[in-house]
């Protein structure tokens, strides 16, 4: 079992905790992970990204070229990695960010278009998008179990944080939803 | 024992701390700012000492301070700033004292880039400074190896009296992996260090120096030195063998590198090429008869050296090598990571070239 997820999208909505959850998660599950977060001279605003290896045998490299699945929260993140998903690997992606071309998505992986920006406004929290694409990623993928999630987000989350912790079960339950 | 997932920097504090360190002396430079922050936090809780000096220059200096005064102590930093601290450690390297330097390296040269880079290989093993000497140097290809050479990087330096080079890269230093951190050293447990600048009240003083003004007595020093890079070569050859037993073609690669090209073996593997990777660990010394013995005897024919600089590694490659197989070089520069799918490529004959980066 080889999951290989990328994470994607503008500085400040969590795509890097998506994969440290992801991490968390299946360290927690007993899996050998590895979490490698792009760095550099970013902003605020500006694009990151990173890639979380999840695997039941040793991992090689941390850096991967065709990922298994791959979760984008805005255009040029979609644009980027799309292209280069493994065939009948998943890509959830915030279809309040991004512009509806058809010339853009594929027929060869699994595409779900999440509004994650409107749900998490209906749970009262424009932040946790990115737990509801989250949520979308692991009922699809399944690189790990939503219970490992759901005691992956109390390590990643700072214990003065943790009366946010329904908040967050809340919009991975909402996210998961979404894929039947 | 518990398994906790840590960034390589702060791993690299923590196993330092387990080890029994007490004194970092660094200045901030990326990618490897999480580490003296790390130590910034965690050294005033265990009784030690975190200073962030003014230069490079003077926290290498503040190290040879405390290596002479007996401390365990360790300093970091990235390319730019090693190259800072390269008279101190020629100076260390000369007054055989022990410490713990770690090299998290990023593109050069100048001030280069920020991100991952291999191109200090050079500067680590063939001495870096000034005079005949060689640091003991180790590169980590996992967060847990980090963790594990990092603890035995301060046996070393005591055991040979020498610094011990901990070479890492951006990579290294930003991921996150699970580890597990050995139980801490009682620093009271310590062999003890008789030659330490301590205090001379009832034994002879004790001197540290590098001067020796007298060629016959700097010869005879330098002889004492050389027997002791003689002894780590016998003593401390670290690699790894992957796939290598039926191997055609064979990679070399160290570090991030190495994982990578772990990756490649196995797609490779997947497409009919017999492929198998070479790692070694220690790159000074650097294991020039495994890698030999290695392609004796598996039928290897070609040797691929894989590096994330321009032509490093493959200088001692083929040292070992000696013309017996043919030996080229993949050489990614610059500051890119090379991706699998593209060294793969490359090896099947389907384009790619050193210094030109997919986009």
């Amino acid at each position: 079992m080889l999951h290989e997820i990328i994470s994607a999208g503008f500085g400040g909505q969590g795509v890097l905790l998506v994969g440290q959850t992801l991490a968390y998660a299946g360290m927690l599950e007993g899996k050998e992970v590895s979490w490698y977060p792009s760095y550099g001279p970013e902003m605020r605003g500006g694009t990151a990204n990173c890639t979380t290896v999840i695997s039941t045998g040793p991992i090689g490299s941390p850096v991967v070229s065709n990922p298994t699945a791959l979760v984008a929260m805005n255009q040029p993140s979609l644009e980027k990695f799309l292209p280069t998903v493994k065939p009948g690997g998943v890509v959830v992606y915030d279809q309040s960010l991004v512009s509806s071309n058809p010339a853009l998505l594929r027929s060869d992986v699994k595409m779900i278009g999440v509004e994650a920006q409107q749900i998490a406004a209906r749970l009262g929290n424009s932040k946790v998008a990115n737990i509801i694409l989250l949520g979308a990623l692991v009922k699809a993928a399944e690189p790990v179990s939503l219970t490992a999630v759901q005691e992956a987000l109390k390590m990643v989350l700072p214990v003065r944080r943790h009366n946010l912790l329904p908040l967050n079960y809340a919009a991975l339950a909402r996210g998961a939803e979404i894929v039947a | 024992m518990e398994r906790r997932l840590m960034k390589g920097n702060e791993a690299i504090g923590e196993a330092a701390i387990a080890a029994g360190c007490r004194y970092f002396f660094g200045y901030p430079i990326t990618p490897q700012n999480e580490l003296p922050e790390y130590m910034a936090r965690r050294l005033p809780e265990v009784g030690g000492v975190y200073l962030q000096a003014e230069s490079e220059v003077s926290a290498i200096n503040m190290v040879y301070g405390a290596a002479g005064a007996g401390a365990r102590v360790m300093t970091s930093s990235s390319s730019p700033g090693i190259s800072l601290k390269q008279e101190g450690l020629s100076y260390i390297a000369g007054a055989e004292l022990p410490c713990v330097v770690v090299n998290m390296v990023r593109g050069g040269p100048g001030l280069g880039g920020i991100q991952p880079a291999q191109s200090d290989y050079f500067q680590a093993t063939k001495g870096g400074g000034h005079g005949d000497y060689h640091l003991l140097v180790l590169a980590p290809a996992s967060v847990q190896e980090l963790v594990n050479l990092v603890r035995e990087a301060f046996d070393l330096a005591d055991k040979y009296r020498n610094p011990v080079m901990i070479l890492g890269d951006g990579v290294l230093g930003q991921m996150m992996e699970p580890v597990t951190i050995a139980d801490p050293v009682p620093v009271a447990s310590l062999p003890a260090k008789p030659w330490a600048t301590t205090g001379a009240q009832d034994r002879p003083a004790n001197l540290i120096n590098s001067l020796y003004i007298d060629p016959l007595e700097l010869s005879a020093h330098n002889a004492k030195l050389i027997a002791k890079y003689e002894r780590m070569a016998r003593e401390e050859l670290r690699f790894e063998r992957y796939c290598a037993d039926d191997a055609e073609i064979l990679l070399v690669a160290y570090g991030i590198t190495a994982r990578i090209c772990r990756t490649v073996v196995d797609l490779g593997r997947q497409a009919g090429l017999k492929l198998g990777l070479f790692r070694p660990i220690s790159l000074f010394p650097f294991p020039y008869a495994p890698l030999a013995d290695l392609i004796a005897e598996v039928g290897v024919n070609k040797v691929i050296c894989v590096e994330m600089s321009a032509g490093q590694l493959v200088e001692d490659v083929r040292l070992a090598v000696e013309g017996r197989v043919p030996t080229v070089l993949y050489g990614y520069p610059g500051g890119v990571v090379p991706l699998p799918a593209e060294i793969l490529s490359r090896i099947k004959g389907e384009g790619g070239a050193n210094g030109v980066r997919r986009s």
